[in-house]
């Protein structure tokens, strides 16, 4: 039989001081990054057009933007897209209507000679409203998936389990909002719904350990354990399948 | 869990011949979003307003029409903010009069009357102003659903969106910016006659007539891209519209060649009309005006009794087709604008899918081999518990006529990973049970039993957040949230009923278990 662990016995509760600082450090990172410099909103949620093009052959940014520069979009954002000759290229609102934008890019990179043949494969275009809506909306879905998740552990559990059980998913949705920050990725509409996947997964090992302690607690609390006790055995109880599932799911991703 | 191997056997086995019907032909069963097999989606808002502010343009030029008949001078008329009109008579005495007419227009409330100079206000009634926006809103859908229905696109969805908002789908346009000119398009056909009194430069300057108005004719140089803008001076009122037309097609245009233009036929009244105005005014010229464009303001030589005219405005051969297709449509009440727009081309929907595809059959293959290596037996089971969940999984969203988008895509992979997490917490358990030294039918039972609350708490409450995305979210998470919610419901089924069936079925028939391969 393959384990990953054996009769693990880690004193998490004892050890929980480590676990603050850790967690700290990388709270403080992450706030500290997301205020500094932010999180670059796709516009999803500022409105703009985004437009993806791909050429025959692999150009340089720079060369893409001398393009740009023909229809006076020189200072749009231009990023590389899954291979070298795709690009995704953001315009903010108001530089220009969205009419034409798509068939703008695509006749001011065909005119550029450095640049191959160029084909649009998308355009998008958010207007200031829509992104508005979008945004407040994204902060609404957020907040109602923590207070379902809330009212559902302070109805099977108790108000405390909530409470604590958010803090956890709370702590992971600034990791994860601190690492986009971190590395400059842009938060769109599908990076919401991640997050809010993230939510899901988070409470689940939560709600794991919880049923765990509960079931242990029910059957007496076992020859003079301690309440710490009890939480350490729930959590080391359920550690292999929660690595298990972490490591599985990481696959899947 | 009921002891009855057989009806447990014959509810999985009803389960999967579902799914495998919905399933069946694939091809057809599950439509596939935009973002895969590439189209255009776009969000119109519908400026309401200015359909209010039009209409009681209208009954204010009524108002002055039935004052007209009944003798009463009008000083001035103008309209007050949307839904509102001040008149001034000439004369006080007529006071009474122009009252009484006043009544005649049910739908618009009197106030701010003086009655020594003349001058009261009518104001169109809240009920009626909501009414009117709500028209606009559902005209607009109507003809814009007529247009794209002319234009040839399979299977669009057209739909309201909230208070003034229309959601158009084309999948599968390969001219986008063609596609939004025809719907974005207003087409708004007018006839009024040139006001030939007035000094054109003058007015262009700002001295116009108040019942008059500066319309410009565009005129683009073939050769060298050049636009002139041509000023008329036409009378405000609009003789006839488009909503008297029956007919509308493309002609090549005998007088130019390569130009094209538009033939078009009044309906019964519209024939009268057009014969009447053409009688009144021989020797004057009348303007036909598209969205606020001249297109061309030919003399009248003689009453033109049959109802025919023809259009000319320097039109290519599909300026001309789509033309004809937006007049025969019909207008929309009120012009609209684009708030979103997402347009992708099909060799991206077909990558996307290539993509998707890869990720899903990687994803599934690295679970698949680490269940089995890990859990060996039970991995199988697990597995193969897998294979349905994501059969019925199909199978719901054939059923449900959802439509499979790239974040569906995603969604998908993510169930395979929380069905497998129900079967590694049940198996988890039964080893702990083995562990404390159980024999292997009750380790296998304690391990079912005992892990059910925590499954059904996991799934609810992700479900709870699918249901939550599905509520707030838009196109693409909306289709994350539905593969989400729906693979949830199928992995409570899969993981836990269907895999305890295996094990009962491996497991609980033979008379003696030594081990259980786990």
């Amino acid at each position: 039989m393959i384990q990953v662990f054996r009769n693990p016995s880690y004193r998490f509760i004892e050890n929980r001081k480590w676990a603050y600082l850790l967690s700290a450090v990388v709270l403080a990172v992450c706030l500290g990054s997301l205020v500094a410099q932010g999180l670059r909103y796709d516009i999803d949620f500022t409105g703009g057009t985004l437009v993806q093009v791909r050429f025959d052959t692999a150009p340089s940014v720079a060369d893409v933007r001398r393009g740009l520069a023909r229809t006076g979009l020189g200072d749009a954002v231009i990023q590389e897209f899954g291979e070298a000759r795709e690009f995704i290229i953001r315009v903010p609102l108001g530089a220009a209507s969205s009419e034409e934008m798509g068939k703008r890019v695509e006749a001011a990179l065909a005119q550029e000679p450095a640049l191959g043949k160029v084909e649009v494969r998308r355009v998008e275009f958010v207007g200031p409203q829509v992104g508005r809506e979008l945004q407040q909306q994204a902060l609404y879905a957020v907040l109602a998936g923590l207070g379902g998740i809330l009212l559902y552990i302070a109805i099977r559990f108790d108000i405390k389990g909530g409470v604590a059980a958010v803090a956890a998913v709370f702590h992971d949705v600034v990791v994860v909002l601190g690492a986009l920050s971190l590395t400059h990725r842009e938060f769109s509409l599908p990076v919401l719904a991640g997050i809010l996947t993230i939510i899901g997964y988070s409470v689940n090992d939560t709600i794991v350990a919880y049923d765990r302690l509960r079931e242990n607690r029910g059957k007496g609390m076992v020859k003079g354990k301690t309440f710490a006790q009890a939480m350490n055995d729930a959590v080391n109880q359920t550690l292999s399948r929660t690595v298990l599932t972490t490591v599985t799911t990481f696959f899947s991703a | 869990m009921p002891r009855n191997l057989k009806t447990r056997a014959a509810i999985v086995l009803i389960v999967l011949v579902a799914s495998i019907w919905y399933l069946y032909p694939p091809k057809r069963s599950i439509s596939l979003g935009l973002d895969l097999q590439g189209g255009i989606h776009l969000v119109l808002g519908v400026e309401t307003d200015k359909h209010v502010a039009s209409q009681t343009d209208r009954a204010a030029e009524d108002f002055r029409g039935a004052l007209d008949r009944r003798g009463i001078a009008v000083k001035s008329l103008a309209r007050e903010g949307l839904r509102a009109f001040t008149v001034e008579l000439a004369s006080p005495q007529s006071w009474n009069d122009a009252l009484t007419v006043a009544g005649e227009f049910q739908t618009f409330e009197r106030g701010r009357e003086d009655q020594g100079a003349g001058r009261f206000t009518l104001t169109m009634s809240e009920r009626e102003a909501l009414r009117l926006r709500d028209d606009a809103v559902r005209q607009g859908l109507e003809t814009i659903r007529n247009r794209v229905d002319q234009f040839g696109v399979a299977e669009p969805t057209i739909t309201r969106q909230g208070e003034d908002r229309i959601l158009i789908q084309l999948p599968g346009v390969q001219d986008p910016e063609r596609a939004k000119a025809l719907i974005g398009k207003t087409a708004l056909l007018e006839f009024k006659l040139v006001n030939e009194n007035v000094d054109v430069q003058a007015a262009v300057q700002g001295r116009v007539p108040e019942d008059s108005e500066v319309v410009y004719q565009r005129r683009v140089d073939r050769e060298t891209k050049e636009e002139r803008r041509i000023p008329y001076v036409v009378y405000k009122r609009a003789l006839l519209t488009g909503a008297e037309l029956t007919r509308a097609d493309v002609q090549a245009d005998p007088n130019s060649s390569g130009n094209w233009q538009v033939a078009i036929e009044f309906t019964p009244n519209g024939t009268r009309i057009f014969g009447e105005i053409t009688e009144q005014n021989v020797g004057r010229h009348l303007a036909v005006i598209l969205d606020g464009n001249l297109q061309l303001a030919p003399r009248i030589n003689e009453r033109i009794p049959g109802g025919k005219a023809v259009i000319t405005g320097q039109y290519t051969i599909d300026e001309a087709r789509d033309t004809a297709i937006v007049l025969r449509a019909g207008a929309l009440p009120a012009p609209v604008t684009i708030l979103e727009e997402r347009t992708v081309g099909p060799s991206l929907g077909a990558d996307s899918i290539r993509q998707g595809m890869i990720a899903i059959v990687a994803s599934a293959l690295i679970v698949f081999v680490f269940m089995l290596v890990y859990y060996r037996l039970s991995g199988l089971i697990a597995d193969v518990g897998l294979v349905l969940n994501l059969v019925i999984l199909l199978a719901c969203m054939a059923a449900f006529g959802a439509t499979l988008t790239l974040p569906g895509i995603a969604g998908i992979a993510l169930t395979i990973g929380m069905a497998v997490d129900t079967n590694i917490l049940i198996f988890e358990r039964i080893r702990e049970e083995l562990k404390v030294g159980k024999t292997p039918r009750s380790a296998i039972d304690a391990g079912f039993h005992r892990a059910l609350r925590t499954i059904i708490d996991t799934h609810l409450t992700v479900m709870v957040t699918a249901a939550i995305l599905y509520n707030f979210g838009t196109g693409p998470v909306k289709g994350f949230a539905v593969s989400l919610f729906v693979g949830l419901a199928a992995s409570l089924f899969t993981a836990y009923f269907f895999t305890r069936l295996l094990f009962d079925v491996i497991y609980m028939g033979r008379r003696k278990v030594e081990a259980v391969s786990i």
